[in-house]
């Protein structure tokens, strides 16, 4: 159904050469915005080392044994994100690190990721809450249901919200032959609720065999591809989560997969988005990171500072962008974790504030209530 | 309109099945209510007192554990902890499987319904791996034996159930003044908030933030420890008489105040008028009829709160008969009102291995919007039928039609006949898909897609 609105309204604009392809452009906006939310509690200090903290080797000798790829003199890189050193040498990868949400020493997965998801500083009751990408959308006139894009079986709590989002679980399959979708639609033809339900999803099927999607690979590859094809055409932000990354025993391997699946997906969306990957800026976040030093059973523990992974050509990565805290004797917040030294809802903000031109205040009110944005980070090109 | 045994069936029941008939009439419906819960002794499910793995230990395994982390006996406490861990959800998929039973065997199903319906008014949802197994305890404990009794012992049971009194962080919450306070406590109001909210006057109730703050200062020392239980400690409570809704309650005996002042939210004319919108809400129409929602409000003021009596009302009104079905089963009720349409025995229900239960019960569920036993907040499951039947949604119901019957049954029924089993009245375009089908499990599917079948 997308891909037959962009056609009518392209035909449109060839009949009406003076308007502009902007004018009929379906989003309010032309930049794309991939939200991923990595369930679990991803070690931020493990993924980005701050190699050049010399507290670094006392608190995670065993960790450290997985070497890792340089990326300046002070942060090396695991190699589980190896995949990703050519993003990263093109400016198109970059972190941002010792930051976290609000939410501060319960280290509940529950809580944790409710806080990150809902934007605000406190957990709202839980009876009234919805997410920041869904208040983004409500905030920005022009948005339709094919603006915003939820994306596998779990809900995303992140949009969820008054604004029209759409949801789709690229597991559906539909393999209906001719014949029963005939019955199929017979049967529900007279109740239009159903009705429209079910070929909205026909629809979304088909459209994505025309694209000759990947039924391949693993679900968080059908994940991606499944974004990409939205973001391809009306779609302005999508957003899923990936897991496993609760790594409490043998960090080594469990780290090094989920990186891996992380990494294909980011692979994935690149190919996928092809031009558009330009005008894409992709937000890796994670509900708290993990205890600075390392625990008996070649893990870590829950924490509080993290980091954050950005991807995309609408990114101005190459860099690492900390207030760096130190990891030494009295810097460790509650003389276990990685201090966060700023709110990471600051560079979501920021980097909204660049794809959608909205106002800050509208930020730090409405999306963010009660954030304080600080300083442009500078994030984005 | 009057009484029709195949809306008493779907609208007030748990859906039609080849063995067993419909109700006769609604007082046949009471007396079953109101007797012996036989799908309970037949598919039973332990207490919370009596759940298994026992969540004092298992807390206990995890806190050692992790003091004795990186020694040989943290090694064995891991792994004591992991297989707790499986057992517990072992447990929960074993609930899970005998609550499918009761539906897909009851005679009674008005009683299903009206558990799946309190169960969802007193939602909670485990915050922790140690009690994912105790969600339907909780509910056999502080819901099934209320559902045709009086409202107020419902709330009192509910609202002082550990999973209840963990889940709304009352155990977090140490009255300002108390002996407790300071020491990194303070008051938390979620619970009194939900319970004037949701659980009793409703959204929009004639309360105030004072109220909210009094109740839940009168709440304060309810709480839990794995350890010890439910107990009320004294040290957290908050000091002083508190004021709900213009009546004081002294704070001195603890938990027989929390339960008067319980009771005076019960009695209150606003939960009357909440319940009662509420319940012909979800069980008849979304904008239901006013004469509806008086008679039940009347009942429910008239027989103080007695449940039995106000779902009688509900039987007994012209309204719910409405030949109109305006709801749709939510995803639950579903498969299970599908398993029981296909006669799926609640035997092989209950053999289902793990791989099976996730394959066919657990993923589809999720996938159709309704995560067993983890809905998004304590204001339950959404009720309106646009909130279920979406593309997404819609796509994993057809999904589901088209493979799980003939992975759960030896062998899938003549759609014909399941048309007539399945749906009492077959329309006419279900009657000609379910004959011009090119298999039996296309033809299956297409009645369980059908809307006919999945609105009530």
């Amino acid at each position: 159904m997308d891909r037959r609105h962009f056609l009518t309204l392209g035909c449109s604009a060839a009949a009406f050469p003076l308007l502009t392809p902007v004018a009929f452009a379906a989003a309010p906006w032309d930049q794309r915005l991939v939200v991923i939310i990595l369930r679990g509690a991803m070690d931020g200090l493990d993924v980005v080392r701050p190699v050049g903290d010399p507290a670094l080797t006392r608190l995670r000798p065993g960790l450290l044994q997985v070497p890792s790829l340089p990326l300046d003199d002070f942060w090396g890189l695991h190699p589980g994100l190896a995949d990703l050193m050519p993003l990263w040498r093109a400016g198109q990868m970059g972190f941002v690190h010792a930051v976290s949400t609000p939410y501060r020493d319960r280290r509940s997965h529950f809580d944790g990721q409710d806080i990150l998801e809902a934007g605000t500083p406190d957990l709202p009751p839980a009876s009234a809450r919805d997410g920041w990408l869904n208040r983004l959308a409500a905030a920005v006139p022009g948005v339709t249901a094919d603006t915003a894009w939820a994306i596998g079986r779990e809900e995303m709590l992140v949009l969820r919200g008054p604004a029209p989002v759409s949801r789709w679980s690229p597991e559906a399959r539909l393999r209906l032959s001719p014949a029963t979708e005939r019955l199929l639609e017979l049967v529900q033809h007279d109740d239009p609720l159903f009705r429209d339900a079910t070929v909205a999803a026909l629809e979304t099927v088909a459209d994505l065999a025309a694209d000759g999607q990947a039924r391949t690979g693993g679900g968080h590859v059908q994940l991606a591809d499944f974004a990409a094809s939205r973001l391809r055409d009306d779609a302005r932000i999508a957003s899923f989560s990936l897991g496993g990354w609760d790594t409490h025993a043998r960090q080594g391997p469990a780290l090094t997969g989920a990186l891996g699946r992380l990494a294909q997906v980011i692979l994935v969306l690149q190919a996928g988005l092809g031009p558009v990957w330009g005008q894409t800026a992709v937000l890796c976040l994670t509900e708290f990171g993990r205890t600075a030093r390392e625990n008996g059973s070649d893990g870590t523990d829950h924490g509080t500072g993290g980091a954050a992974i950005l991807c995309g050509g609408a990114v101005r990565g190459g860099r690492v962008v900390a207030d760096w805290p130190g990891l030494g004797d009295g810097q460790l917040y509650a003389d276990r974790d990685l201090w966060p030294t700023r709110d990471v809802r600051a560079h979501a903000a920021w980097i909204m504030r660049a794809m959608t031109g909205l106002d800050p205040t509208v930020l730090s009110s409405l999306v963010f209530p009660g954030l304080d944005m600080g300083a442009d980070p500078g994030l984005t090109l | 309109m009057p009484f029709d045994p195949l809306i008493a069936a779907t609208r007030f029941g748990a859906g039609l099945s080849p063995r067993i008939a419909p109700p006769r009439d609604s007082a046949a419906m009471i007396d079953l209510l109101t007797g012996p819960d036989r799908a309970a002794q037949d598919w039973p499910i332990p207490g919370m007192a009596d759940a298994a793995p026992d969540v004092a230990t298992f807390f206990e395994v995890n806190r050692q554990r992790r003091l004795e982390r990186g020694t040989p006996r943290g090694v064995e406490l891991d792994a004591a902890f992991r297989a707790m861990t499986d057992a517990a959800r072992a447990a929960q998929r074993d609930h899970l499987a005998r609550m499918l039973a009761r539906w897909v065997t009851t005679q009674d199903g008005l009683r299903e319904r009206l558990v799946a319906f309190w169960a969802d008014h007193f939602t909670v949802r485990s915050r922790l791996g140690q009690t994912v197994h105790l969600v339907a305890p909780y509910l056999q404990d502080a819901v099934r034996p209320y559902v045709a009794g009086r409202f107020a012992d419902l709330l009192r049971a509910a609202i002082t159930h550990p999973m209840m009194v963990v889940y709304l962080d009352q155990n977090r919450s140490a009255g300002p003044g108390s002996a407790q306070a300071g020491h990194g406590r303070g008051l938390n109001e979620n619970l009194a908030r939900e319970v004037l909210e949701l659980h009793t006057l409703g959204v929009g109730g004639p309360y105030s933030q004072t109220d909210v703050r009094e109740l839940a200062e009168l709440l304060t020392g309810l709480t839990f420890t794995p350890e010890r239980g439910m107990l009320f400690r004294p040290g957290m409570a908050e000091p002083g008489a508190e004021t709900v809704l213009g009546r004081t309650f002294s704070a001195d005996d603890g938990l027989d105040n929390i339960g008067a002042a319980l009771d005076h939210l019960a009695a209150h004319p606003a939960t009357a008028a909440h319940l009662a919108r509420k319940l012909a809400v979800h069980f008849v129409a979304d904008d239901p009829d006013p004469g509806l929602v008086a008679a039940l409000e009347q009942a429910y003021l008239a027989t103080g709160g007695d449940l039995a009596a106000v779902t009688a009302v509900l039987l007994d009104h012209p309204a719910s008969w409405a030949l109109a079905r305006a709801k749709v089963l939510p995803p639950f009720d579903y498969l299970a009102a599908a398993c029981r349409a296909l006669d799926l025995p609640g035997d092989a229900l209950l053999a289902l291995d793990a791989v099976a239960m996730n394959r066919l019960i657990l993923r589809p569920l999720t996938a159709m919007g309704q995560p067993w036993q983890t809905p998004s907040g304590p204001d339950g499951w959404p009720e309106s039928p646009a909130d279920w039947i979406t593309p997404n949604f819609m796509a994993a119901r057809i999904d589901w039609a088209l493979r799980a019957p003939s992975d759960l049954l030896p062998a899938l029924p003549d759609p014909r006949i399941f048309a007539a089993t399945a749906l009492g009245r077959v329309p006419e375009a279900v009657e000609f898909a379910a004959s011009a089908a090119e298999d039996r499990a296309a033809g299956v599917a297409l009645v369980l897609s059908s809307p006919a079948f999945q609105r009530r």
